[in-house]
């Protein structure tokens, strides 16, 4: 049996898309953060295919060549890295290593650390007792000893950098989702469907979780950037990815050595990386917006000057 | 010249929102004088509270906007001083109560100290501070002085607290006590001892009490003289007694006529055979029973009242009928099977029978899901009764039967009023089919216009649906005007069950005479009278000792 039900059956989805788009378009910067994570996801589909020749042939002829200089060709417009690889080239290849790493760990651990704290929250019996522990003892275990432990036991690859990023961040997802499950189980309208015989998964998740979850995808946004930048601390330690393959993080870390004489090299991937994070932010932060009924309002009024007035 | 103690002329305010400007009050004039009682009735919304945060300065601006008018406090104009010299006026010379103490009440200082505090500020000595707060906490009725300013806030119950802030706010010896909904969030017997003691309190000091409510019995009790808001504006003004007996804008009619408690007693029903009955049905927390052994019965097509203070347990009942808390004890034979000792398979089935309607239906519903969606999940939880095709038409339907339009559907529930709001609930409710609806405080939250239009609402459901209902409130007009049996609970205990004529008219236990007696009239001539009696009574008690 279908668990949602439509506002209105009948309402075309065209017309849903083209509302959802307007409102977006009513935040402007909302609407920059999409378009700059929609270039950035391009670049990691298909920069990769494109560009990966560029992007690891060296030219030592352009080491650390300076930005802004289009006298090398557009690639070097951005400068060189410290074997005269253009910047620019490797940002976009990057994309693909740095955007599969951050989303799959953040997706990962936010899906099992909001699931455990449902589970935890919801739960009278053992499980919210066990549950809360578990997150205990993670987060007590210092992150970089794990992954150094996991990493050195398996073999380092990018979906066990995943991994590894997933479990430490395990915890932050759990212990807020419990948080907010014993507040949100407690108001009228979870005992209003518990009086109407709805079972524990409907009031988990048609209830229960749409409340929860603003907060716990804010949260995600903003770990984007942590895991980021973490990955690149576990190339550092040679444990993550190893060059030739590259990431943000790692070509941050690269350009370490040089930020007194070449700054382009640290500088540009991490622009990258904090834009990145930004437009995530804005982007969830319209999505709140959006999302609840209450405050959508904000948007439909920038949209039309007429305005829907409150009923009274 | 004006030799009121404080007139407000003209004031305007306008609320800069991001829906545009909300004029909140348009053109407020009232004066009150000193040793008067000066009440300021009015619905929610209708701005009777901005004049007196206006006058305490508790406006923010932005986004609120003082356009035009005077605050004349012994004939000058607050608006033109400057901060510090109305600080000093705040609290030294016009002090404020409010409706919830718990809120206003430093819970990390004890009482004692904050009450010092005060005086402190305002330049008394500390020791003196002292001995003042004793005498006061003495004059304001809270037992042992000396212990209790030891104490911390919440160590007190609620109309302790109340008293409380009231010596806080006497501690300065203010000539106007602004009183925001005092007695809003407490008990009948309680109101009726904080009504008692403001009242007394007036007299002995001869200060100005500005009573913003809601509540028409309120105004019969304390009020001399009573300003009628709505929408913003005063609607009507005059002394307490003629606004009531002689009321000049329909607005005052409506209201007046919307105080419940004025109708005919509905008549005894023939006995019939119990739809429900209840037995020996009992709520343990550890130690503490919440419920001792309750026993009734609901006939089919009745409305059983269940009055009781807060405390007195009758949420804990309607919670154990619904199987929200697991009885300690006791059955409840609804059909012929007890509803405490259900598979969950049968629970699931009863639900359908037994439905409820909460106090508050802001927090009832789920402010995510569209009116659709929020009544449409009776369906989505029991598919039995409606194929999807026809949900469409049936909360169509459902809407209109409590008054609503069918278009609200893709509505969500802010953007509804607060009764309009209940409806919604009424008709999630009645979207199953039930047999019985337990209306928990139901209408406790709405404004009395509101109040009986919900009331007339359930009452034509009940005629045409043949519902029955299990009514829980605080407020006796209400069931007075609408149940057929009353129950009277105490402590977790029923002390007194019978029809509403038996208990109305002549209640056996003292406890349920308490009760009646507490209630306010919306009468003053009635209040007066009420209000002789209970002194003469005091005065009876007190002559042989």
């Amino acid at each position: 049996m279908a668990d949602t039900t439509p506002t209105s059956a009948d309402a075309p989805e065209k017309g849903k898309l083209r509302a959802f788009l307007s409102m977006l378009w009513a935040d402007k910067p909302a609407t920059l953060a999409a378009i700059f994570l929609a270039i950035v996801v391009a670049c990691a589909l298909v920069g990769p295919m494109l560009l990966d020749a560029v992007a690891t042939k060296q030219n030592l002829r352009g080491r650390n060549a300076p930005p802004f200089d289009l006298s090398n060709g557009w690639l070097l417009f951005l400068g060189g890295d410290a074997l005269g690889r253009p910047l620019l080239a490797r940002i976009i290849v990057a994309a693909r290593n740095t955007m599969a790493i951050a989303a799959g760990a953040v997706l990962a651990s936010m899906v099992v650390g909001a699931a455990l704290g449902l589970v935890a929250g919801y739960s009278r019996g053992r499980w919210a007792q066990i549950i809360p522990r578990l997150a205990d003892v993670i987060m007590s275990f210092p992150s970089l000893l794990l992954a150094v432990i996991v990493l050195y036991m398996l073999e380092p690859s990018a979906a066990n950098i995943v991994l590894v990023l997933a479990i430490t961040r395990i915890p932050v997802y759990l212990r807020t989702t419990r948080a907010e499950v014993l507040e949100i189980r407690e108001r009228m309208f979870v005992q209003a469907a518990q009086v109407m015989g709805a079972s524990d998964a409907r009031i988990i998740f048609r209830h229960i979780l749409p409340v929860a979850l603003p907060t716990i995808l804010t949260i995600a946004t903003l770990d984007f950037a942590f895991v980021m930048l973490a990955e690149s601390s576990l190339s550092f330690l040679g444990i993550g990815i190893q060059p030739p393959e590259i990431t943000w993080g790692l070509m941050v870390s690269q350009g370490r050595q040089y930020l007194t004489n070449a700054w382009w090299l640290s500088f540009w991937p991490g622009l990258a990386i904090i834009l990145t994070t930004l437009s995530l932010n804005l982007l969830s932060n319209w999505l709140r917006v959006a999302l609840d009924p209450q405050q959508r309002w904000r948007l439909e009024i920038a949209r039309s000057a007429k305005g829907d007035r409150k009923n009274g | 010249m004006a030799d009121h103690l404080l007139e407000v002329r003209n004031l305007s305010v306008t609320f800069h929102t991001a829906r545009g400007p909300v004029r909140a009050v348009r053109n407020v004039s009232w004066h009150l004088d000193r040793g008067e009682v000066l009440a300021i009735l009015g619905e929610s919304g209708s701005g009777k509270s901005v004049s007196a945060s206006a006058i305490m300065d508790l406006i923010d601006c932005p986004p609120g906007q003082i356009e035009s008018g005077e605050l004349l406090f012994e004939g000058r104009d607050l608006l033109k001083m400057g901060r510090e010299e109305r600080r000093n006026i705040n609290g030294k010379r016009i002090a404020m109560i409010f409706q919830d103490p718990l809120s206003h009440l430093n819970p990390v200082y004890t009482v004692g100290w904050q009450i010092e505090e005060t005086m402190v500020i305002h330049g008394t000595p500390r020791a003196q501070a002292r001995t003042e707060t004793l005498a006061l906490l003495e004059k304001v009725g809270i037992p042992n002085p000396a212990a209790s300013a030891a104490k911390y806030p919440h160590q007190f119950s609620g109309g302790q607290r109340q008293r409380l802030m009231i010596a806080m706010a006497l501690a300065l010896r203010p000539d106007i006590l602004i009183a925001d909904e005092p007695t809003t969030a407490l008990d009948v017997t309680v109101q009726a001892q904080i009504l008692d003691l403001l009242e007394k309190l007036q007299e002995e000091t001869g200060m100005g009490l500005l009573l913003i409510t809601h509540d028409l019995g309120v105004v019969a009790e304390v009020a001399d003289r009573v300003v009628v808001m709505n929408g913003g504006e005063i609607v009507e003004q005059g002394s307490a007694a003629a606004v009531y007996a002689n009321p000049q804008h329909p607005y005052t009619r409506r209201l007046i006529a919307a105080a419940p408690g004025k109708g005919e007693m509905p008549p005894d029903r023939p006995a019939a055979e119990p739809l429900l009955a209840v037995s020996g049905l009992t709520k343990q927390y550890g130690d503490f029973t919440a419920l001792a052994s309750a026993d009734f019965a609901l006939e089919e097509g009745e409305v059983v009242a269940i009055v009781g203070e807060s405390g007195s347990g009758k949420s804990t009942l309607a919670k154990c009928l619904l199987r929200l808390e697991e009885p300690s004890g006791g059955r409840a034979l609804y059909k012929g099977a007890d509803l405490f000792s259900l598979s969950p398979r049968d629970l699931y089935k009863m639900r359908r029978d037994i439905q409820m309607v909460f106090q508050d239906p802001t927090q009832s519903l789920n402010p995510r899901m569209s009116v659709h969606d929020l009544i449409a999940e009776a369906w989505v939880i029991h598919p039995e009764i409606l194929p999807r095709a026809q949900w469409k038409s049936r909360v169509a339907e459902l809407l209109q039967q409590v008054g609503l339009l069918p278009e609200h559907m893709h509505r969500y529930p802010h953007q509804f009023s607060g009764g309009q709001r209940q409806r919604i609930a009424i008709a999630r409710a009645l979207a199953l089919e039930p047999r019985i609806i337990i209306c928990d405080e139901a209408v406790s939250a709405l404004d009395v216009s509101i109040q009986a239009q919900v009331i007339e609402l359930l009452a034509d459901l009940r005629r045409r649906l043949g519902l029955s209902y299990i009514f829980i409130a605080h407020d006796l007009p209400v069931v007075r005007d609408f149940a057929d049996r009353v129950i009277v609970m105490q402590g977790g205990r029923i002390v007194e069950q019978g029809t509403v004529r038996q208990i109305f008219d002549a209640p056996r236990q003292a406890y349920t005479r308490n009760l009646l007696a507490a209630s306010l009239d919306p009468d003053p001539a009635i209040q007066a009278e009420r209000r002789a009696a209970r002194h003469a009574g005091k005065a009876a008690e007190k002559a042989p000792a």
